[in-house]
């Protein structure tokens, strides 16, 4: 038995993952444990974009990622990602192609028609693809549930895979603070994950379909898990505002702050210390690694029961 | 020498931006940096990680007061560094302006006046103002930093001649080329005309490869100072052989 800790992103892919290897699995979850933060993520699955600031592997590995979770939930978007900067911003994008792969020039216009006349130059990265992270997460969880995986409180009965996020005791491991809204903006009409870039204020627009958008994120080096701040909603908005003009009448449905678990290379990585697996680190790649590291994992213990137990 | 410290680099070093704390730590090593700046304005009580991080990184540490724009709030910010890292070094910065960023030299010679009451070693982003300057020496300030092109920008010394006489107009006080630099070549002009260290943190940060821009500045800097310690040839209009030319008549 396997006692995975925690049923955020890394959690319940970890779960999902050890029983697809046809390993017994339970999935702990205390009553009052704190809502995951992978809920409020962009749910971007866009490896050659985040390749600006991670390293190669969080590209490559990253890259498989698409077709694990189209595999596994409904409602994975496969229509790329725009990439954007104010004309006065042209360097921003020049830089941001230098740094990524994976690209091709594109006219905004003709991608999406609603930037047509606001934006001639953008960075289309078409193989990536977006989900909606609640419904990937509520998909995981029924699927579990359909393999006869426990979801229960109490003791783990099993080896520890600690998923916890910052909750865990590790090492090394900081909060990096993110601040999110979503919006019903029926004045938009964007079909694809939309990131503008700017040298002090780059947000991303992230479809969430019937007119709904994340706009995230903020990456703030703190651990402080209060609301979002003004200065946050004020220069996530205007950067919205400024890709699309119906972002200013949009309705904002929610807003919310998440603390990113980092370690210093903030590359998500498995852990074994004291007995104990660690899934963790996941920083802003949670859905772009958590299937990968998932399947490491797996690998890793259906080997090992030979030796171990 | 700045307020007593003789500083083991003469480059100045922000630790924003990096694309992680881990290659930050191997950026400030390459860079041989004498000094890394980190702000607090947004991060915080709640950075405590991220703070470690940079105080493992055994380098001095001279928080700053970016974002700030007003006297009062740079004040307030002082005050949470000092508790916080234990240093009265404090970067003043008061912006002026949120779009060129510009510092308000009116604030910041009210902020500086009331740190420097209280005991804080200023260090001042400013303009090449030299009114300017000698209002915030009179505040209490014992090195000035000029900047050198708007924050973030990366042109350089945008306005350099006004930088040559301010160097000449305070031969006494160490001068920090702070903000604009966007290559080492940059970094080193303002060393060879004597300045005394030079603060970025863009240039590096945002490279592609980091580290390796941090060793390149690091190396511009030293360049740059031996070279100005070793005393620059004079410009001169005519060429002048380096080698005297026997047996050729010179025709007047």
């Amino acid at each position: 038995m396997i006692s995975v800790l925690g049923a955020g992103v890394a959690g319940l892919c970890a779960a999902t993952a050890l029983s697809e290897a046809g390993l017994a699995v339970e999935v702990i979850t205390p009553p009052g444990a704190p809502p995951p933060v992978s809920r409020l993520a962009g749910g971007m699955l866009a490896p050659f974009c985040e390749g600006e600031s991670a390293p190669e592997t969080v590209v490559t590995r990253g890259r498989a990622a698409v077709d694990w979770w189209a595999g596994h939930v409904p409602g994975v978007v496969r229509r790329g990602t725009l990439v954007l900067a104010a004309p006065r911003d042209g360097a921003e994008l020049d830089r941001f192609a230098r740094a990524t792969t994976g690209h091709r020039p594109a006219d905004p216009g003709a991608l999406e028609p609603d930037l047509a006349g606001r934006f001639t130059r953008s960075l289309f990265y078409a193989e990536e693809a977006h989900l909606d992270p609640v419904v990937a997460l509520a998909s995981l969880i029924e699927g579990l549930n359909g393999r006869g995986v426990a979801f229960r409180s109490g003791p783990p009965r099993g080896r520890i895979v600690d998923c916890r996020g910052m909750s865990a005791t590790l090492q090394g491991l900081r909060a990096v603070r993110g601040e999110m809204l979503e919006v019903s903006a029926p004045g938009a009409a964007l079909s694809r994950t939309v990131r503008l870039l700017h040298p002090r204020f780059p947000c991303y627009i992230v479809p969430r379909g019937q007119d709904r958008y994340m706009i995230g994120a903020t990456m703030v080096e703190s651990a402080d898990p209060g609301p979002i701040t003004a200065r946050a909603v004020m220069e996530l908005l205007s950067a919205a505002w400024n890709v699309h003009p119906g972002f200013a009448d949009a309705q904002i449905l929610a807003t919310g702050t998440g603390l990113r678990p980092a370690f210093p290379d903030n590359i998500p990585a498995i852990h074994q210390s004291g007995g104990h697996i660690h899934i963790n680190g996941m920083y802003r790649h949670g859905f772009l690694m958590a299937p990968a590291l998932a399947m490491d994992l797996a690998r890793l213990l259906t080997k090992e029961p030979a030796h171990a137990d | 020498m700045f307020y007593g410290i003789d500083l083991p680099g003469r480059l100045m070093l922000g630790t924003a931006q990096y694309p992680s704390p881990a290659i930050l730590r191997d950026a400030i090593a390459a860079s041989g940096a004498g000094v890394i700046t980190v702000s607090l304005r947004r991060e915080g009580q709640g950075g405590g990680a991220f703070r470690q991080i940079l105080r493992d990184s055994g380098c001095r540490i001279l928080p700053n007061t970016a974002g700030c724009h007003t006297a009062r709030e740079a004040i307030t910010t002082a005050h949470m560094a000092r508790e916080l890292f234990g240093t009265d070094w404090i970067k003043l910065e008061v912006i002026g302006h949120a779009d060129t960023l510009q510092p308000d030299p009116f604030a910041l010679v009210e902020a500086a006046r009331v740190l420097c009451a209280e005991g804080f070693r200023v260090f001042p982003y400013t303009t090449e103002d030299l009114i300017v300057g000698e209002r915030l020496l009179e505040a209490g300030c014992r090195v000035l930093m000029p900047w050198g092109a708007p924050i973030g920008s990366g042109q350089g010394l945008r306005h350099v001649e006004a930088l040559r006489t301010m160097r000449a107009h305070f031969p006494e006080v160490p001068l920090v080329i702070d903000a604009g630099i966007g290559a080492p070549s940059q970094a080193m002009a303002a060393m060879e005309m004597g300045f005394d260290a030079v603060l970025l943190n863009t240039a590096v940060a945002r490279a592609l490869d980091p580290v390796e821009m941090a060793r390149a500045f690091g190396q511009a800097v030293s360049a740059g100072r031996l070279a100005y310690r070793a005393g620059l040839m004079p410009r001169r209009d005519m060429a002048v052989a380096s080698t005297p030319v026997f047996g050729q008549a010179v025709l007047a």
